[in-house]
């Protein structure tokens, strides 16, 4: 039987990967998609939870997780058409106005 | 090993894989591609984890509808793969890297260290958990006003998509 150390490890890597690729990358999609990364990794850790304490809260939370995931994908991907359009670059380096 | 076992390495191993070809792969469709591997394998692992419901959804909403939008954006912008992905190998990146790779360090040192007195699955309970029927019951009666504010996130997103790829702002 698999214990619940290895899930939370698994996890734990995934989430670590999903980081990695957020501050080495210059994508903007791409660092988009670390991010949906890690979004899944704490997935894992919640179900691994909710399955060994018996306890369905964990699932329920996950459902949630993916509905805020599903609309930040939208609205992210939105603002990268938007950008895009504007700079004609989704490269995080060049995009900088905001920056003092 | 037993079964399971064997599956569960498996699975995490194609987990791990294409989550490091996710983030190092220059072409963003090859990342998509290799994301959505990553989705099916995590798939598996809420099935390992008796999951059913999880698993479904994991697959009909993130594999499904997310990363075909992730894919239609890709194509839509029509980018360019990155120029190399070492151009520019920074000591800020390098930090970046080190302080990720020390924090899961600690973790899993952590998780080495604490022993015996896990709680220990009860498959059955964890099957019932995760049936449509026991995730449907709890959404619609403990969980219900979140469940329902949900829907305002959703159109939330739905106007606000709408309103930033237009064209014109008028």
């Amino acid at each position: 039987m698999i214990d619940l150390h290895t899930y939370l490890g698994l996890s734990a890597t995934g989430f670590i990967l999903g980081v990695i690729g957020v501050v080495t990358r210059r994508n903007a999609i791409i660092v988009f998609m670390s991010i949906e990364l890690m979004l899944n990794s704490v997935n894992l850790t919640l179900v691994a939870f909710s399955s060994f304490l018996g306890d369905a809260t964990g699932q329920i939370l996950v459902f949630f997780v993916m509905t805020v995931a599903a609309a930040e994908a939208a609205v992210g991907l939105a603002i990268i058409i938007a950008l895009f359009r504007n700079k004609q670059t989704v490269n995080i380096d060049e995009i900088n106005i905001l920056k003092w | 090993m037993t079964v399971e076992t064997i599956v569960f390495v498996i699975l995490a191993v194609l987990f791990v894989g294409s989550a490091i070809m996710v983030i190092t792969r220059r072409s963003p469709v090859l990342a998509v591609l290799y994301l959505i591997l990553n989705f099916f394998s995590l798939a598996g692992l809420y099935l390992t984890l008796q999951a059913q419901f999880i698993a479904v959804i994991q697959i009909l909403v993130y594999a499904g509808a997310i990363m075909v939008l992730f894919l239609f954006v890709i194509m839509l912008l029509n980018l360019r793969d990155e120029e190399r992905l070492t151009e520019k190998i920074s000591v800020r990146k390098m930090i970046g890297v080190g302080l990720s790779a020390a924090v899961l360090l600690q973790v899993l040192y952590v998780l080495g260290f604490s022993g015996s007195d896990l709680p220990v699955r009860d498959v059955a309970r964890a099957e019932e958990l995760g049936s449509v029927e026991s995730i449907g019951k709890a959404l619609f009666t403990d969980f219900l006003f979140p469940f329902e504010v949900t829907s305002i996130v959703l159109i939330v997103a739905i106007v606000g998509a709408v309103i930033l790829a237009k064209k014109k702002l008028d």
